[in-house]
């Protein structure tokens, strides 16, 4: 694991931000973060970055408790995120970087490769504010990925990036990650969960509500339907234990009472003489199973 | 430890280097020469040529003439001249005014009113010409016609001056001009006090507000601690007000060294309220004042009094800067509701200095100079003011360790406003919010 959240509690006042949360990441695992606005879900990642301490419980990272150089081994991108705007694009990195615990020529030759890779080498004496929002992200990525870190936390990393630079760093992500970093990945917009993440939490009210590998979750949730679709006339009738749960011209869905009836469902088909184009187990979507956790969870 | 200092080093090269700080550095320098430079040429503006002035003299003052000034030049009206042929006079501008001297009732008066005519406004200066030449000439005029001798009544004024001396303390033997040499240096100690707290402490405020609304305080966060942050701010903050603080004394005196040999002014010249005469000490005095004064200046113990003004000037700025970055960390963006709470925090460096200058410098040793000299959040403006009255040693080393222990308190109360107020977005908040924050776990 490269992170290990264990029964962890954060109050402020009266409110209670965090409660009793645990949680593992695998290590080189994309590990989505999800949860409405106001769950806890930043409250939490500011004591994994240890920014905050929680109140009780322990964190681990990579094995060892969290502890004072701890942030040098973590990546954040939070949300409310910026850069300092007089500042000159190499020396505001050579400073983040350094913060970090680089030294200063290490910094160098990282800013020096990130620069090479995303074709801004003439950028170093640039001023923040002369830039344009994009490019500024694109600063933003590398402050963020500089000091080479095991854990990458990217809190909602898209908003407000246009479709060029989204690709940019989803591609960045998906190296990184195939290189052995883990990232934690913070967004409620979860189609980007389904097409990024392996592993999820989902936190609602600070607690977490449902946790687990992407694939299993998704079973655990399906209500097994079926969708058929084929040519040529629809059989006239099913048995009583397959629900029509949707009728269309040359498309049915069905609800079986479990899984393992598809190949019948299949066969009844075939021996009624339709043509087969299509069939599929159709599985809920994040969304989906998102609305219906959060709902009974309230 | 190394992080700190890094941050020290980004905020002090990054205001240094600033537009904003190269231009005030440079221009107060340049707005200090102009002023002093004007004022010498204002002061010693004649208001075009002198005057022409007629002196209708209908009660036999004058024997001799009257010495022409800078500003007017005398002649005395032809006996057989009556006021109304000279209004003609000045009428074809061969004078610019007339003015009357109505005989006197008896010897004794001690008031006497003169009439000048023109048509032009008197000016001030041209006024006091004229009231004094003519209470100089009725002054000799009652002389002789008393027939008394002008020796034996000069010889009736004395000049009195006050000489301290120990009763005790021998190493103390002031002169008169000590008290007075002491209540300018610390007005001048005071003051400076005063500007260092309110400019630099500000400075820090601006400085986390706008880290704040940058949006990058998250990002520093995640790197480093709030509480290294925020010293690392104060610290560099520091560091820029001593840099400017030096730079324009060096370039202030320099201007003024360079505007004094450009337009020629002499010291006295400067101070429109020093004209001799008026103030009863003569030009010539004035000269033999200034070495006694700067050997007052000299005479004062400033090792002591600059040692001593530096703990104060850390102690003070440390708890005045954490103060504004708690501040700076609660209100963010909002500009309006950072003077709104601003106030709480300047009105005790503003009533220490009003204590300072009117209280202190009037009665050094009263109980409230003390008290405000050993009270934290007035000493720093207060105590150092009082140095040159030499206050009691006990006195000032208390005032330090009072000093300096709220302040290290200061710092440690505002590290916890500050942690919790800067990753805080788009709420108000409320000093009794600010309060809830200070017991905050973690």
């Amino acid at each position: 694991m490269i992170l290990s959240v264990q029964n962890v509690v954060k109050t402020y006042g009266d409110y209670m931000a965090v409660n009793h949360v645990s949680l593992d990441v695998p290590k080189g695992s994309v590990f989505g973060m999800l949860g409405p606005n106001g769950a806890g879900k930043t409250s939490l990642i500011r004591m994994i970055t240890t920014i905050t301490a929680p109140d009780s419980g322990v964190i681990y990272l990579d094995g060892a408790k969290l502890h004072a150089r701890s942030p040098e081994q973590i990546g954040y991108m939070p949300e409310e995120r910026g850069l300092y705007k007089k500042m000159k694009v190499g020396e505001q990195l050579l400073y983040l970087g350094q913060l970090k615990g680089l030294s200063k020529v290490q910094a160098r030759q990282e800013i020096e490769h990130w620069f090479t890779k995303f074709d801004i080498k003439d950028w170093w004496g640039k001023k923040v504010e002369d830039l344009s929002k994009g490019m500024q992200q694109k600063i933003q990525f590398i402050a963020t990925v500089l000091h080479k870190p095991k854990l990458l936390i990217l809190d909602e990393p898209f908003t407000g990036l246009d479709p060029i630079n989204t690709n940019l760093i989803k591609d960045e992500i998906g190296q990184l990650n195939a290189a052995g970093t883990s990232i934690i990945f913070s967004t409620h917009r979860m189609e980007q969960v389904e097409e990024m993440c392996d592993h999820i939490v989902l936190i609602n009210k600070g607690k977490n509500v449902l946790y687990g590998e992407v694939g299993a979750i998704k079973n655990e949730y399906k209500e097994n339907l079926f969708r058929v679709e084929f040519q040529g006339e629809a059989p006239a009738d099913f048995p009583d234990r397959w629900v029509v749960k949707d009728r269309k011209n040359h498309a049915l869905t069905f609800q079986l009472e479990n899984d393992d009836q598809s190949n019948d469902l299949l066969r009844h088909f075939i021996q009624k003489g339709a043509r087969i184009t299509r069939f599929e187990e159709i599985l809920p979507s994040f969304n989906e199973i998102f609305i219906k956790r959060v709902g009974e969870t309230e | 430890m190394n992080k700190i200092w890094l941050i020290i080093q980004r905020e002090y090269l990054t205001r240094v280097r600033s537009r904003a700080f190269i231009l005030s550095t440079l221009l107060t320098p340049v707005a200090f020469g102009a002023f002093i430079g004007l004022q010498a040429l204002f002061v010693t503006y004649k208001g075009g040529d002198a005057k022409h002035v007629v002196v209708l003299d209908e009660g036999n003052y004058i024997k001799t003439g009257i010495p022409d000034t800078r500003e007017v030049r005398f002649s005395k009206a032809p006996a057989n001249r009556n006021l109304d042929s000279l209004k003609n006079d000045v009428r074809a501008k061969k004078y610019d005014g007339i003015l009357r001297l109505p005989p006197l009732a008896n010897l004794s008066v001690k008031k006497q009113t003169l009439f000048y005519y023109s048509d032009d406004q008197l000016s001030p200066d041209i006024e006091r010409t004229l009231s004094r030449k003519m209470e100089e000439k009725i002054r000799d005029f009652k002389i002789d016609s008393l027939h008394l001798d002008r020796k034996t009544l000069e010889e009736l004024d004395t000049n009195v001056s006050l000489d301290p001396e120990p009763i005790d303390k021998e190493d103390k033997n002031a002169s008169t001009l000590t008290s007075g040499v002491a209540v300018g240096i610390s007005f001048f100690i005071g003051i400076l006090m005063y500007i260092i707290v309110l400019m630099y402490g500000a400075m820090v405020m601006r400085s986390v507000m706008e880290e704040k609304t940058n949006r990058i305080v998250e990002v520093m966060m995640s790197s480093v601690r709030p509480f290294q942050l925020m010293l690392g701010k104060i610290i560099g903050s520091a560091g820029v007000g001593t840099t400017q603080l030096i730079l324009w004394a060096i370039l202030n005196t320099l201007v003024f060294i360079g505007v004094s040999a450009m337009v020629g002014v002499d010291a006295a010249a400067t101070q429109p309220g020093m004209d001799g005469v008026a103030n009863g000490v003569d030009a010539s005095q004035a000269q033999e004042l200034f070495p006694q004064i700067m050997d007052e200046i000299a005479r004062q113990n400033w090792w002591y009094i600059v040692v001593v003004t530096i703990l104060f000037f850390i102690g003070g700025y440390f708890l005045y800067a954490s103060m504004f970055a708690a501040l700076g960390s609660a209100v963010g963006d909002d500009m309006g509701e950072g003077q709104s709470l601003t106030f709480p925090v300047m009105l005790p460096i503003i009533v220490a200095f009003l204590i300072m200058t009117s209280v202190v410098m009037r009665a050094p040793n009263s109980p409230l100079a003390v008290f405000a000299s050993l009270f934290p959040l007035f000493s720093p403006i207060v105590m150092p003011g009082r140095l040159a009255f030499d206050p009691p040693v006990w006195q000032v080393v208390l005032s330090v360790l009072i000093l300096l222990g709220t302040a290290v308190f200061f710092v440690w109360l505002s590290g916890r406003i500050y942690r919790v107020g800067i990753l805080m977005y788009g709420k108000k908040v409320t000093t009794k919010e600010i309060w809830k924050w200070l017991f905050y776990k973690g």
